[in-house]
């Protein structure tokens, strides 16, 4: 027999015993009939407009340290993007093929590392910025959903020092519930190898719970929307 | 007592005492607790999403067949290599295996608590391949040769300038009082660690049955980075990590960093559904996917406890517990520490050796009132004390029982022994605390409170007599 037929035959036979029901134990919270209800009902709440969720989506994620520029078109995208490379000195950009980054990174007249058809990584670890599209984002709890299809691969958004965002408004979604029907409905039959949801630039607590930014992945995490 | 007992014992006798470190614990722990109260408020309702998250756990575990099949499925049809694993030697022996196949030289480890109840890096440094953990915690505490000390916060007994003085010896970094460079000296080290390792190794927050996905959940950026650059990856997954559907995310994500570090969403919540595709410009060529039993299966068949595999490792049980709090998390010896560790580690290590953890309790069930999942962890404290003596009675517990049933189903015996026990108790302090003591454990830190001159039975008589 194999180990998989050992370990399943275990669990079958294990489980030929029931268990008591779930949460059986708990008299001041007994099990309500909660199974199959949407979970957004539990969830923080998202507000019912376009313009509450953008104001939350801007709060949660700034709250995180994130920066978010709200812009009016593409070429005040581009001025934003500006900018930042010449507060930042920015010599190397890295990015992907896509409607809007195809756009926009040329305009900053920089070398630009395309991720798409393979690619150094140590180029790409030298790069001063990473720029992606993105999926969604989401007002709940301020996060981008990028995949490997949205967003140039796995290591873009998460080994240069700096990940920029270019979304549009329309890509806003109130809460997870919604993320996950997106995912389903965009990828359903085949999904990328990877999915990830940002929320904030990378961060850590691990010495005396002090929060420290840039533990492994970016330090900082840019969004710009219009 | 057993050897583990005994330890246990001393180790906790020394570190109740320390006050340096319970400073450092009750800080890091006051600072969770307003947070995670904070956040936990924000739902629309905590409670309910308690109870539906524990209704989807328990279909998780309760058809665990089904889903286990369902998602090496999917895995094996986005070419994942699936391993079963039973014991913690085969699982050692699979990856061991896949490494020298590799050829490789140096892996890339990001946290995994699986990895540790299976003694991996032991394993692997052992056959000769640099191991490097790459969560900074994890790369800390690796340093100092100790086991975490917390399932979600290894290295929270340390403070700054342990941590200072450790690089300063080990890395050669000058010394500085700065998180944040402390912080940057761990990146630094670590950047090359991933460009140049062959494999990199996971562990797994949530294995989704529906997709075919493993769910990693972080604050660093480390496991992307372990996902991302090797060319093999592998996931030590242990079986009770599945959940039924991808949509159920929304849900447990949420949860998991709430009860977990009081966070509204952790930083990098990432699903990978297989190695890299046609399609894709990076990810490992192969990943594979290591499903680990270790004695899971064994509690599976214990209905009672069953619902200890709903955990999902948030670490919000050692948070709350007074015991913790006191012992700290290396005394208890096991991987998993605080409430969830006494409960579990009875079954994967042997009840007869561990049963001291579950009677270390003050039974308060805080640790139930938080769990995300609502494991009932206090009452299966108490089933690990009820099977330990069911199974290997103690002889003296055994007589002092029979002997306490005695006198108390005689209401002369029991007069009469109160009686003597007050007659008796004014030379007690002749012997307190000393080897003659019969209440040495007690009164070693305790006063015994004087017992009434009369009871409150002759009390009664007395008065009603007089009336």
């Amino acid at each position: 027999m194999t180990e998989r037929e050992n370990i399943l035959g275990r669990v079958r036979e294990a489980l030929r015993n029931p268990a008591p029901a779930p949460g059986a134990h708990d008299a001041l919270h007994p099990t309500g009939a909660t199974a199959g209800q949407p979970v957004s009902r539990w969830l923080p709440k998202v507000g019912q407009s376009y313009e509450e969720r953008l104001a939350l989506f801007k709060s949660n994620a700034e709250g995180l340290k994130a920066v978010f520029h709200l812009v009016k078109n593409q070429p005040e995208m581009v001025a934003c993007l500006e900018t930042i490379r010449d507060a930042e000195g920015w010599k190397r950009v890295a990015s992907h093929q896509g409607q809007l980054t195809d756009a926009v990174v040329t305009e900053l007249n920089l070398p630009v590392m395309l991720t798409d058809a393979g690619y150094d990584v140590n180029l790409l670890e030298q790069s001063d910025v990473g720029i992606t599209e993105c999926d969604a984002l989401i007002a709940q709890t301020g996060s981008v959903l990028v995949t490997s299809r949205s967003a140039g691969g796995r290591a873009l958004s998460v080994l240069p020092p700096h990940h920029v965002v270019l979304a549009r408004k329309e890509q806003l979604l109130a809460d997870l519930p919604e993320a996950f029907e997106l995912l389903t409905k965009r990828y359903g039959t085949s999904y990328p190898s990877f999915i990830s949801f940002i929320t904030g630039p990378s961060r850590t607590g691990d010495i005396e719970r002090i929060l420290v930014l840039g533990a492994h992945g970016p330090k900082k995490l840019t969004i710009i929307c219009f | 007592m057993s050897g583990f007992a005994t330890q246990f014992k001393s180790n906790a006798q020394r570190v109740t005492g320390d006050l340096k470190h319970r400073d450092l614990i009750q800080s890091a722990l006051r600072k969770y607790d307003v947070v995670r109260t904070k956040t936990a408020s924000t739902f629309q309702d905590w409670q309910a999403a308690r109870r539906t998250a524990s209704s989807i756990k328990w279909d998780a575990i309760n058809h665990l067949d089904k889903h286990l099949e369902q998602l090496v499925g999917k895995l094996e049809a986005r070419g994942t290599v699936v391993h079963w694993a039973s014991t913690g030697v085969q699982a050692r022996k699979i990856i061991l295996d896949i490494i020298a196949e590799k050829k490789a030289r140096s892996i890339i480890k990001s946290k995994a608590m699986t990895a540790e109840e299976i003694h991996l890096n032991e394993a692997m440094e052992k056959a000769g391949y640099e191991v490097v953990e790459s969560d900074l915690g994890e790369f800390i505490v690796q340093l100092r040769k100790e086991p975490p000390y917390h399932i979600v916060f290894p290295a929270m007994h340390l403070s700054r300038d342990d941590i200072s003085e450790l690089f300063t010896k080990e890395l050669g970094s000058a010394p500085t009082r700065e998180p944040e460079e402390l912080t940057m000296i761990a990146r630094r080290v670590l950047r090359s660690k991933y460009i140049t390792a062959d494999i990199g190794i996971t562990g797994a927050n949530f294995a989704i049955a529906e997709t075919g996905m493993i769910s990693i959940t972080e604050n660093e950026g480390n496991a992307r980075l372990t996902a991302a650059l090797p060319r093999t990856m592998i996931t030590l997954v242990g079986i009770e990590k599945v959940l039924p559907r991808l949509g159920d995310l929304a849900l447990f994500l949420p949860m998991l960093a709430t009860a977990g570090t009081g966070q509204a969403l952790t930083c990098y919540n990432s699903m990978y559904g297989g190695p890299r595709q046609a399609d894709e410009c990076d990810g490992p060529d192969e990943w594979h996917v290591v499903l680990l039993d270790n004695h899971r299966t064994e509690l599976l068949a214990n209905a009672e406890q069953r619902d200890a595999l709903h955990c999902i490792r948030c670490g919000a049980c050692l948070n709350v517990c007074p015991i913790y709090k006191n012992i700290g998390g290396h005394t208890y010896g096991t991987t998993y520490q605080g409430p969830i560790g006494s409960v579990i580690t009875p079954h994967l290590r042997g009840l007869q050796n561990w049963k001291h953890l579950s009677f270390a309790s003050s039974l308060c069930g805080a640790c139930t009132e938080t769990c995300p999942v609502k494991i009932d962890l206090h009452h299966h404290l108490l089933q690990n004390r009820r099977n330990a003596a069911a199974e290997k009675p103690v002889w003296w517990e055994k007589i002092a029982f029979k002997g306490f049933a005695f006198v108390a189903n005689r209401r002369w015996a029991w007069r009469w022994g109160i009686r003597i026990g007050s007659w008796l108790q004014p030379l007690h302090p002749l012997v307190k605390g000393t080897r003659l003591d019969p209440m040495r454990p007690w009164t070693k830190t305790r006063e015994f409170p004087p017992l009434a001159k009369e009871t409150f039975k002759d009390y009664w008589k007395k008065r009603n007599d007089r009336a």
